[in-house]
């Protein structure tokens, strides 16, 4: 299959491996990667923020760049649900007919990246050696917008070598939010002192997640109490085989 | 006077004031939420009380194999109810008064205080009972006849102790859920006189019967809100688990509710599928103990004069908003507050309205146009846990994003906009985003930018401005030399 990969751009501009990563899963699974070059973001941050007025240009050029691809990949559940929960919504606002029927042709080819492995492309197991102990946190877009349930912890558990211990309240937001994680540092933090609590009694090193977002937030508590546990994107999980290990 | 008993005495005349629920002139939630978020024993009663009713929800729902189906058919019942409010009310109104009630409409909190007034001057009541109503407490009416030389006495057994402890609720359903017995055996033995009292969950209920038995019987006027107004039969439904509700409405000669227009359901039987999905999402029963319906009066049974005091205070204004009208579908089951992971933080007062948690950070905002309660609709991390819980599927995460925009919108037109640090990001942003390499030219400087005050490969444990607030309890990691689309090219097509 032929893959648009939309990298979303917090990952192009602080998780680059995890787009390598992406990559090269697929690739090792016999697919070819595209990556538009003119995309940028997806306007969730705008849009969530209040300014839905400046999300839908963005919104419009994400759709005219990925019209034509076979499958967009994107590793990031909250950019899925931005774009399914609420493009629709900005296209009608705006009255722009064009762009409601270019999302309506789109939106069945969209795909976070463990759907697209689990659902479309029908693979549990993609090869990886991971020999580390392993916990997974499920972020609320994925949970609660793209129902990924279990999807995630099958491709975890097929992995070789991999460790994987439940994280308790897995339901329960880590308290990032966006720029709720500022707006409301306070609260947030409190989520947060949760949400790092249960991943210390776990006694995993590693804890992953299908957002970067979350990943980042947590990880900023737990390096700052230099709590000797890394975050590491889902794809960066499964990109590691025995022969060149993550 | 003991050095303790003024310690407290300060201490609680701090957090009486900090807990103002006047959206009008409450703290905005960030400040609110950082006081209560320092006070442990606060956020272990919240913690504790929403993990149980959690816990009790969810057995109930589980043995329910249709209830998706129940949320379906709820949420369309509130929309029709909404969608034909005009024609439902009026049908209420017609049989309620054609069975002997009176009803009353009242377009805001004062016309309805005094419609209520009103009423009891004509009984000359000077001292009424209350069942738990929460538009009551929206239009500050305890404080109002007080004003007034009524004497309001709540017969809930939480409001009761959040009138004798002089406190405020924090909660839809169990406003009195951030105290803990042994505060509320403190509250009782003070208020009741009652020094010998033990925190025994039974004698306190105990003490509560005895202290309100009293007044049950002598009290001649009740006033209640209403669950329901049941359209095709002219009916007033009052759901609750104490007794005290079945009291007031049987025992006074009186009675007074005064109820939200959004309230109003078309058909008795529309009760068969709310009936099932408030009790399960409130309290975590099957069905409530006491359910009571007045379809007006009858003669020789329960209160001879009946009145339903029908208010709008920003409600109409609400239904003009396509996203926004959703809010009225709600039945005040208080799930989303059980369920949300700030208000499980913070509890109730740090939202500076009656209406706390998700449904009152939508709520409240809109039922005050705009113009205050704006940090409410931030006070989510939009994670959509009380969307799930929702048993009439309001699409919270939604009209909280909606109700954003529509806090930004009206800066916009402000002067002042121009100099807020985060519109001129988001503004910058946006330009940024706009264009492919204007986006790319943005991440080079940043990483030139970083170039020039960082060493190697070193965390930040400090930053400048509004992203300083992450830095208070998080770090951030160096941005990468690389970023992936410099990776892709360099790579070339494979």
């Amino acid at each position: 299959m032929h893959i648009s990969l939309f990298i979303t751009c917090y990952n192009d501009t602080l998780f680059p491996r995890t787009g390598q990563s992406v990559v090269r899963v697929l690739e090792r699974l016999g697919h070819t990667v595209e990556f538009p070059l003119e995309q940028t973001c997806c306007g969730q941050m705008h849009f969530n923020t209040g300014y839905a007025r400046e999300a839908y240009p963005l919104a419009k050029r994400f759709v005219e760049i990925f019209a034509d691809a076979e499958a967009v990949c994107i590793p990031s559940s909250s950019c899925v649900a931005m774009i399914r929960e609420y493009y629709p919504a900005l296209a009608r606002e705006n009255g722009d007919a064009a762009m409601a029927a270019a999302v309506d042709r789109l939106l069945p080819r969209l795909f976070e990246f463990s759907e697209l492995l689990v659902d479309r492309l029908g693979v549990t197991d993609v090869g990886a050696y991971f020999p580390h102990r392993v916990t997974y946190h499920a972020s609320c877009h994925g949970l609660r917008s793209l129902h990924l349930g279990d999807k995630p912890m099958q491709l975890l558990r097929a992995v070789g070598g991999l460790e994987l211990v439940p994280l308790e309240g897995l339901e329960q937001c880590c308290g990032f939010g966006g720029t709720f994680a500022v707006k409301n540092a306070d609260v947030s933090a409190a989520m947060l002192t949760d949400k790092t609590r249960a991943v210390l009694n776990t006694r995993a090193e590693v804890c992953t997640a299908c957002d970067n977002s979350c990943l980042m937030h947590m990880q900023g508590m737990l390096h700052r109490q230099f709590a000797g546990v890394r975050t590491l994107h889902i794809a960066e999980v499964l990109a590691g085989t025995e022969d060149a290990p993550a | 006077m003991s050095l303790v008993q003024i310690e407290r005495g300060s201490h609680e005349a701090r957090a009486h004031d900090a807990h103002t629920l006047d959206p009008r002139t409450a703290s905005p939630f960030p400040a609110a939420a950082k006081i209560d978020l320092r006070d442990t024993q606060l956020r272990r009663n919240v913690a504790r009380a929403t993990d149980t009713i959690q816990r009790k929800r969810a057995a109930l729902v589980e043995e329910k194999t249709d209830w998706q189906a129940l949320r379906d058919a709820g949420a369309a019942i509130r929309r029709e109810a909404l969608t034909n409010l005009d024609r439902y009310l009026l049908e209420f109104e017609e049989r309620f008064q054609a069975a002997g009630g009176t009803v009353h409409w009242a377009a805001n909190a004062s016309e309805a205080n005094r419609i209520v007034l009103g009423i009891l001057r004509e009984h000359e009541a000077s001292e009424v009972i209350k069942i738990k109503s929460m538009t009551t407490a929206e239009i500050g009416l305890n404080d109002f006849l007080a004003r007034h030389d009524v004497a309001a006495y709540e017969t809930d057994l939480a409001e009761l102790i959040l009138q004798l402890g002089d406190d405020q609720p924090s909660h839809i359903v169990v406003p009195a859920l951030h105290k803990n017995r042994q505060q509320v055996r403190e509250i009782f033995a003070r208020t009741m006189g009652l020094p010998d009292l033990t925190d025994d969950p039974e004698a306190l209920t105990a003490a509560a019967r005895r202290y309100l038995r009293e007044k049950f019987l002598r009290v001649k006027t009740a006033i209640c809100g209403g669950n329901f107004l049941i359209a095709e039969t002219g009916g007033l439904a009052i759901v609750e688990s104490e007794g005290n509700g079945r009291m007031c409405l049987t025992l006074p000669e009186t009675l007074i509710a005064i109820v939200g227009i959004e309230k109003v359901i078309p058909r008795f039987a529309d009760l068969e599928v709310l009936l099932q999905t408030l009790p399960r999402s409130a309290t975590g029963e099957r069905m409530n103990p006491y359910n009571s319906i007045w379809s007006g009066v009858v003669p020789g049974d329960g209160p001879k004069n009946m009145h339903v005091v029908l208010l709008d205070n920003g409600r109409t204004r609400v239904l003009r908003d396509a996203i926004g009208r959703q809010t009225l579908q709600c039945i005040r089951c208080g799930a989303c507050q059980n369920a949300c992971p700030v208000y499980r933080q913070t509890g109730g007062h740090a939202y500076g309205s009656v209406y706390a948690g998700p449904i009152g950070a939508i709520l409240t905002p809109q039922l005050e146009d705009m113009r205050y309660a704006q940090s409410l609709p931030y006070a989510s991390s939009l994670c959509g846990a009380c969307y799930e819980v929702c048993p009439v599927k309001i699409n919270i995460p939604e009209v909280l994003v909606h109700l954003r925009a529509r806090v930004v919108d009206r800066g916009r037109r402000k002067l002042a906009s121009l100099f807020d640090q985060e519109r001129a990001g988001m503004m910058m942003m946006a330009a940024v985003f706009a264009n492919r390499s204007r986006y790319e030219a943005a991440q080079r400087l940043a990483r030139t930018a970083q170039r020039a005050v960082r060493h190697g490969d070193a965390w930040y444990h400090w930053l400048p401005g509004m992203a300083g607030r992450w830095t208070e309890t998080r770090d951030l990691a160096p941005l990468p030399q690389q970023t992936f689309r410099e990776w892709w090219q360099q790579r070339g097509q494979p």
